[in-house]
């Protein structure tokens, strides 16, 4: 496998019971990407990253991240994760969560001062870092959560749902902040069932009842589909006739 | 150093919710005083009914130590315990005094005894010792059932408030998906559960010293052992408590299927626990108790209070109590299996 590539996902087919919710979806993702995973709610996007970030395991297939097998305790230190729900502690204070994950991805004294004003900046919550959480309005709370995905600089970084519920404005700045940490050198694996958001990453994967419709970047997507809009290229993709 | 921050953040989370702290640290002590109040109340008067031929020597002295003393003949006496309106009726069967008690209420017919016997030292206050013939007409003089009480109570609140805010702090932590983000870090499955139990283990050690306490000193609870083996038993039955409970929540889908284990997992150790009598049990029901930590918690800590026993006698229930937190922690770590493999 290339080495500018960062996750393989190969012929990786998930099952839950007798339903299967991944089915034989193989893509690569390269090395300092911005790549969305998108697709309606349920096509199982969310069960595909959770393989990625090495909290679920593929039934058949393999995924590798960073040339290691997932999941692996040794490459889950280099993945950031943020989960569809922000995972937070409402009773502690921003400051606290932070200081929690932290802690738990080792990082101590000085270092994690220091990586915590970084990201608390980035996120823009430094007055609001002795708040407790359950203070937070939800896009606070989405911010943290991203915050806390940053601190230990992970190379990978894999987003679910990133932006639901958070109004234009907000969205746009953490797709800015997002843009900043990828020009960092960070690859980005993010979903979405949002379309116009899919314009902002470099490739896409198109996701349709567990299978992959189509891969490729915005551009080639709508240029092969001879359509105006992402969202009319996922109708083609998705078998609609136009 | 991992564990540590979970430790860390379990403390501090305890300090902001205040309710729940002091639900953990004040409802058992408010329990055991409305327990202490019940049980413990006021000195019990009891309502004697006297022979004519008993001395009046005898009656005087009753008299004088408490007892609301009647005149009344034997008919009438009898009638009047069964309307439970006298709680005992005393005559002379030729020099020896028969003591007849109804014999329902413990605190009764210790209140009877300890007049009646008042009453007759007082008139012969030589070593000789009285001879009483006593009958009841309900139940027994087994007391001891009564003095048991305490002990078991402490144990019981303890497992109980410690098992329902673990389990239920442990289900909030895979509601809120803070669980999941825990398990997409490098973090082990045991070093969740060893954060748990130390984080709690801190905490319980300053909860049970309160209440057992609180117990002893303020409610005045029978004590003849040593304080220290009452706190490694509570702490014990702490962590038996945490261990199944936060083992439990993995089965709960929300905090009221939590509540949903108290009468499954708690209410059966009330009765099993030796606060009721199982000697009329049949014996395969009563091998149940055997399952039951709060068994060993609660024969280990009357062990120690009532009867001043020491090490010897309780190492038996602090080894079991060990196995079984370490079975539950064991248990833990496998049922996390069903969130992440590794």
């Amino acid at each position: 496998m290339p080495e500018s590539m960062c996750i393989h996902v190969e012929h990786v087919s998930r099952s839950f019971g007798k339903k299967k919710v991944i089915d034989d979806v193989t893509l690569e993702v390269g090395r300092g990407e911005i790549f969305g995973l998108l697709g309606p709610s349920g096509a199982g996007k969310t069960t595909l990253v959770k393989m990625m970030a090495g909290i679920d395991e593929a039934t058949t297939g393999t995924i590798y991240v960073l040339n290691t097998k997932m999941p692996s305790l040794q490459t889950m230190q280099r993945i950031g994760f943020m989960a569809q729900s922000d995972a937070l502690y409402g009773e502690l204070t921003a400051l606290e969560n932070l200081q929690f994950f932290a802690a738990i991805y080792g990082l101590k004294g000085k270092k994690q001062k220091q990586r915590i004003e970084e990201v608390a900046e980035l996120v823009n919550l430094t007055e609001h870092l002795r708040k407790p959480v359950h203070n937070y309005s939800g896009g606070m709370k989405r911010r943290l959560s991203l915050a806390a995905s940053l601190l230990h600089e992970p190379d990978v970084l894999i987003l679910d749902e990133p932006t639901v519920g958070i109004d234009p404005v907000l969205r746009q700045s953490i797709w800015q902040e997002l843009e900043r940490v990828r020009q960092q050198g960070t690859t980005i694996v993010v979903t979405t069932h949002v379309m116009d958001e899919a314009e902002k990453c470099q490739r896409l994967a198109m996701i349709r009842n567990g299978r992959l419709i189509a891969v490729g970047s915005p551009a080639e997507l709508k240029a092969k589909t001879n359509s105006q809009t992402i969202e009319q290229a996922f109708l083609y993709f998705g078998g609609a006739k136009l | 150093m991992r564990v540590r921050a979970i430790v860390v953040r379990i403390i501090r989370q305890f300090f902001r919710d205040k309710r729940t702290l002091g639900l953990m640290i004040f409802a058992p002590m408010f329990v055991l005083f409305l327990m202490h109040l019940v049980f413990n109340g006021e000195e019990y008067k009891p309502a004697i009914g006297v022979n004519q031929d008993v001395p009046n020597v005898v009656v005087e002295a009753l008299e004088k130590s408490k007892a609301d003393v009647k005149q009344v003949t034997r008919e009438k006496a009898k009638d009047q315990l069964h309307e439970q309106r006298l709680d005992a009726f005393l005559e002379m069967d030729g020099r020896i005094p028969k003591l007849t008690l109804e014999g329902s209420d413990p605190t009764a017919n210790k209140a009877v005894l300890m007049s009646v016997q008042q009453a007759f030292q007082s008139l012969a206050p030589q070593k000789e010792t009285l001879k009483l013939k006593t009958t009841y007409l309900h139940g027994s003089e087994d007391m001891k059932l009564f003095d048991n009480f305490g002990p078991v109570l402490i144990g019981f609140f303890i497992f109980f408030f410690v098992f329902l805010i673990a389990g239920v702090s442990f289900l909030r932590e895979r509601t809120n998906g803070t669980l999941e983000r825990l398990l997409a870090t490098p973090l082990q499955r045991w070093e969740i559960v060893a954060g748990y139990v130390i984080g709690f283990g801190i905490f319980t050690t300053f909860q049970a010293s309160l209440i057992s306490w609180f117990a002893i000193d303020i409610l005045d609870m029978m004590m003849e052992g040593s304080f220290l083996y009452v706190l490694l038993i509570t702490f014990l039955l702490a962590m038996t408590a945490l261990t199944l409970g936060t083992l439990l929540s993995a089965f709960a889908h929300n905090e009221l299927q939590m509540i949903q284990f108290i009468p499954l997992v708690i209410v059966p150790q009330i009765f099993f626990s030796g606060l009721f009598n199982l000697e009329t049990m049949a014996p395969w029901l009563r091998s149940v108790s055997v399952i039951m930590p709060l068994t060993y918690g609660a024969d280990a800590l009357r062990e120690i209070m009532i009867r001043g026993n020491g090490w010897s006698d309780i190492a038996f229930d602090v080894y079991i109590l060990l196995g079984f937190s370490l079975l539950f922690m064991i248990l833990n770590v496998i049922a996390l299996k069903k969130y992440r493999r590794l």
